[in-house]
C-alpha cells in the first residue's frame, strides 16, 4: 500500500518533470530535439500534401460519377480508412526492401528504405483513403441539384467539380485535419520503414518509443507534450479555417 | 440569320428504356416568348434541359443558331453559354448575394464583374442586399437573385422552368415584369414552362400543350386559348383535364 502511493507519487512526480522539461526543451531550442520536431513535420507535411493531391480528386470523382467498379473502390477505401498503419509499414517495407519489387528497381522516384522519402510513402498510404472517404461523403453531401445549376450557368466540368467542393469546403477541411492526425501520431509505420535512425528518420513517436526504452521517462514525456502541442496547434489552425465557414 | 433560334427534328428522351419525351417538330422563334404548358410528368422540364444543353437527345436532331446536335455531338462552350435557366428552386451558392450573382461572369472570365453585378440586383430590386448571405434570404428573394445570376450574363435564350411556382403574388408580378422588360428591350427569347394556365395567357406569344411527353399542339395565344385546335388543349384551358 505504501509502495503503491510512492509509485504513485514517483509517476506524477514523472509527469511534472516531463512537463518542466518539455518547457526547457523548447524554450531552449534544443538542436537534437528541433531536428526531430523539424522531421516530424516534414515527413507528415509532405505526407499530407500527396494525400490531399491524391484525395481530394478521388474523393470527388467517386461522390460525383458512376460508373462500373465504383462500389468496389469505395470498399477498399473503407477498407483502407481503417488500416492499420504497422500493416501498411509492413507492405512499404516489403515492397521498398532490397528483394521487394520496388525495391530492386533504380528509379529517383523510388526511395530507400530507412530513409525519411519512405516514411512519406507510409503515412502517404495511411492518410489518403481518409482524405478521399471524408471528401467523398462531404460531396454527396452537397444538394444534386446544384450541379445542374452550375452547369445551366455554363460550368465546364472541371469548373462543376470546383463549384461543388467549394460548396462542400468544411467536409473537405475536417477530411485534411482527419489526415493529418493518423499521421502526426502514428508510429508503427514510421518504425518499420523509417528504421528510427539518429539524425535521419528519428521522428517524434518513435523518439518517445525509444526514449521510454531507455526509461528517460521525463524527455519521452517531454517530446510527447511537443506532440501533443504541434497536433493541437495544426487542429487549431484547421479549425480557425473551418469556424470562417461554419460561423458564415 | 435564321428566324429561329431553335428547330427540334425528332427529337427522343429515354431513361432506362422509358421514352419521356417525343418531339416530331418543334421550332422557337427568335425573340419570341414560348410558354410549355402542361401537367406535372408531361415532359417540360425534360425539354427544356435538352435546350440548354444539359442533357443530349437519345434520338432526333436539335439546331440552334444555325448549329445543329444531335445524341453523340458535343455542344461547344460558347454557344452553350448563350442560354441559360432558372429553374423552380433557387440553388443559390453558400456565398454573397454579389458572388453568387457574378458566379457566372466569372466563369466567363468577364470584366467589370462588379459593375454588372450591381445592375443586375438594381433590375430584381435588391441593391442593398448584394453583401448578405444568399442562404440568409427570403423565398421570393432568393428566386430574384437566381434571375439576376442569369440575366446579368445577357443570355441569348432565358429559360425559365416554374420560376414562380412557390412564390407570392408580389413576387410572382415582379419576376414576371423583370422578364417581360428583358424580352421587351434587348429581345431575349423566353422559354417558360408552367402548368399555370393564366400566366402562360399573360406571358406567352406562343404557347404548346405536352402531355405524356408528346406535343400535342402549339399556337399563338389568342387561338390556344380561344379556338385549340385539339380537344386536349381545350379541355386543359377549361381546367378540366385531371391531373
Amino acid at each position: 500500500m505504501h509502495s503503491c502511493t510512492k509509485k504513485g507519487r514517483s509517476i506524477i512526480d514523472e509527469i511534472v518533470r516531463g512537463i518542466a522539461e518539455a518547457f526547457r526543451l523548447i524554450v531552449t531550442l534544443d538542436p537534437a530535439l528541433m531536428e526531430v520536431v523539424s522531421l516530424s513535420l516534414r515527413v507528415s507535411g509532405i505526407a499530407l500534401l500527396f494525400s490531399t493531391v491524391i484525395g481530394i480528386p478521388l474523393g470527388a470523382m467517386l461522390g460525383l460519377n458512376r460508373f462500373r467498379g465504383r462500389r468496389l473502390i469505395i470498399a477498399l477505401l473503407y477498407t483502407g480508412m481503417g488500416f492499420p498503419p504497422v500493416v501498411v509499414g509492413l507492405f512499404v517495407y516489403l515492397m521498398l526492401s532490397r528483394s521487394g519489387p520496388l525495391g530492386q528497381m533504380t528509379a529517383p522516384i523510388i526511395p530507400d528504405l530507412f530513409t525519411p522519402g519512405a516514411m512519406v510513402v507510409a503515412q502517404t498510404i495511411i492518410s489518403f483513403p481518409l482524405v478521399a472517404g471524408f471528401t467523398m461523403a462531404a460531396v454527396m453531401g452537397v444538394d444534386p441539384a446544384l450541379r445542374q445549376q452550375v452547369q445551366a450557368l455554363g460550368a465546364t466540368p472541371w469548373q462543376t467539380t470546383l463549384a461543388i467542393l467549394v460548396e462542400a469546403r468544411i467536409g473537405v477541411i475536417v477530411s485534411i485535419i482527419a489526415g493529418f492526425g493518423s499521421i502526426i501520431s502514428e508510429v508503427g509505420a514510421v518504425m518499420m520503414v523509417g528504421g528510427n535512425i539518429e539524425g535521419s528518420t528519428r521522428m517524434l513517436t518513435t523518439a518517445i518509443v525509444l526514449e521510454t526504452r531507455k526509461g528517460n521517462f521525463d524527455l519521452a514525456m517531454a517530446i510527447g507534450v511537443i506532440l501533443l502541442a504541434i497536433s493541437f496547434a495544426a487542429n487549431l489552425i484547421m479549425q480557425r479555417l473551418q469556424g470562417r465557414t461554419v460561423d458564415e | 440569320m435564321s428566324d429561329f433560334v431553335y428547330r427540334l427534328q425528332n427529337v427522343s428522351k429515354t431513361y432506362d428504356e422509358r421514352r419521356v419525351l417525343t418531339v416530331d417538330h418543334l421550332r422557337i422563334r427568335r425573340g419570341e416568348v414560348f410558354a410549355l404548358v402542361g401537367p406535372s410528368g408531361a415532359g417540360k422540364s425534360t425539354l427544356l434541359r435538352l435546350l440548354n444543353f444539359l442533357e443530349s437527345p437519345s434520338t432526333g436532331r436539335i439546331r440552334f443558331l444555325d448549329v445543329e446536335f444531335t445524341a453523340r455531338g458535343q455542344v461547344p462552350l460558347r454557344l452553350r453559354r448563350r442560354v441559360t435557366t432558372v429553374f423552380q428552386r433557387p440553388i443559390l451558392l453558400n456565398r454573397s448575394v454579389q458572388a453568387n450573382v457574378g458566379y457566372g461572369l466569372k466563369l466567363r472570365s468577364e470584366e467589370a464583374v462588379a459593375e454588372k453585378v450591381s445592375q443586375a440586383l438594381a433590375e430584381v430590386g435588391l441593391e442593398g442586399l448584394a453583401r448578405q448571405r444568399a442562404r440568409t434570404l427570403s423565398g421570393g428573394e432568393a428566386q430574384r437573385v437566381a434571375l439576376a445570376r442569369a440575366i446579368v450574363l445577357d443570355p441569348d435564350v432565358l429559360l425559365l422552368d416554374e420560376p414562380t411556382a412557390n412564390l407570392d403574388p408580389y413576387n410572382v408580378g415582379l419576376i414576371e415584369e423583370i422578364v417581360q422588360q428583358r424580352n421587351r428591350e434587348r429581345g431575349t427569347t423566353l422559354v417558360l414552362v408552367t402548368h399555370n394556365v393564366f400566366q402562360a395567357k399573360r406571358l406567352a406569344d406562343r404557347v404548346a400543350l405536352m402531355l405524356e411527353g408528346d406535343v400535342v399542339e402549339v399556337a399563338d395565344g389568342e387561338t390556344f386559348f380561344e379556338e385549340p385546335d385539339d380537344p386536349r388543349t381545350a379541355a386543359f384551358v377549361r381546367g378540366d383535364m385531371v391531373y
